[in-house]
């Protein structure tokens, strides 16, 4: 071989390798929580009726879509969400992830009013877009979303029988994802 | 006497907003060894959201919120390695500044050490090989020969 071309194809290695890393979205970070059990834990309601835990959940497959009324991301992923629960059944449970922010005056408010005040943006938000939760939890101090390893809204964990999660997607969720990657998963999931 | 009073009154009214800010600030210096431990921490720690930021410089609001969650744990009495556990078990190891030394970090950690060795062997083959080309000596007529093709 002749001995100039060496450089080159270093070149071209070194090419490729930084190409890769360029497709690579940085805010991508692989969550541990993968195949581990789903934290347990015990939330109000948007309903207000008794507080919701994951174990309710136990048997079969579902999702927990993590998201807020401030959140831009989530006002488009949630039509995508809202036409995915009508046309299947795969339950979803909502997460609403501190709704008050804290830099907003009503943050100084009591807990009670606050969650109040939280419920009532929910639900009128949800009128306006639709709903597409079998339940959903209200997660004011985000203290659940960090168990979760929540570190952007919206969020969404496939969960399977046993409770355990299979899949985690950080931002909106596109129906080439539910199509592609979601519904056989899901389905596969069902079938165990 | 009365620009005296609107001074005082003046006055009074920045103390007194000094005060209101300060008792605002109060949970976060309660306890001074907890927040020295916090701070050391959270040097050693990345947050998520701008992720070339430290949570011990990060102003985002995740960071403020694990911030929190650490001072809880250093209350409970957990050790710096089990909150660092705590963190890594959610976020995984990328909120570690020092990864663990493990099969999936040793290109980080050694990657660069096996870079300069690289160079160094690659440098020493290059010396050796000058070394090694002998010096060709000219004969008296080459000499001249060149002289005349440089004077042109």
């Amino acid at each position: 071989m002749k001995k100039f071309l060496i450089p080159l194809f270093l070149f071209f290695g070194l090419v490729i390798f930084l190409a890769v890393g360029l497709q690579r979205d940085p805010r991508e970070i692989p969550s541990p929580l993968i195949d581990q059990a789903a934290p347990d834990f015990s939330l109000p309601t948007l309903t207000g009726d008794a507080p919701f835990s994951p174990t309710r959940m136990q048997g079969q497959v579902w999702m927990l879509n993590v998201w807020a009324t401030w959140c831009v991301a989530c006002r488009e992923e949630h039509p995508v969400l809202v036409a995915f629960a009508n046309k299947y059944h795969v339950p979803i449970v909502g997460l609403s992830y501190k709704e008050i922010q804290p830099q907003e005056a009503e943050s100084k408010l009591p807990p009670e009013q606050k969650l109040q005040l939280a419920r009532e943006r929910s639900v009128v938000w949800l009128k306006r877009h639709g709903d597409p939760y079998v339940n959903s939890v209200m997660d004011l101090d985000g203290r659940v979303g960090i168990q979760y390893g929540v570190y952007g809204v919206p969020e969404t964990y496939v969960i399977d029988k046993e409770g355990v999660i299979r899949f985690k997607h950080v931002g909106a969720v596109t129906p080439a994802l539910l199509a592609n990657t979601l519904l056989p998963m899901i389905e596969k999931l069902n079938s165990l | 006497m009365k620009r005296f009073l609107f001074v005082c009154a003046l006055l009074w009214v920045c103390a007194w907003a000094q005060a209101q800010t300060a008792r605002e600030a109060a949970p976060l210096a309660q306890d001074p060894q907890v927040e020295a431990r916090l701070v050391n921490l959270s040097q050693e720690l990345r947050c998520l959201v701008c992720q070339n930021e430290s949570l011990a410089s990060s102003q985002a609001e995740l960071a403020d919120d694990l911030r929190r969650e650490v001072r809880d744990l250093i209350q409970q009495g957990k050790s710096d390695q089990e909150i660092k556990d705590f963190l890594v078990a959610r976020y995984g190891d990328f909120v570690l500044y020092r990864p663990k030394v493990k099969p999936l970090t040793w290109v980080l950690w050694f990657g660069p050490f096996l870079l300069v060795l690289v160079a160094l062997v690659m440098l020493g083959r290059y010396i050796r090989q000058r070394r090694a080309q002998e010096v060709v000596e000219l004969s008296e007529a080459q000499r001249q020969q060149a002289q005349a093709l440089l004077k042109g």
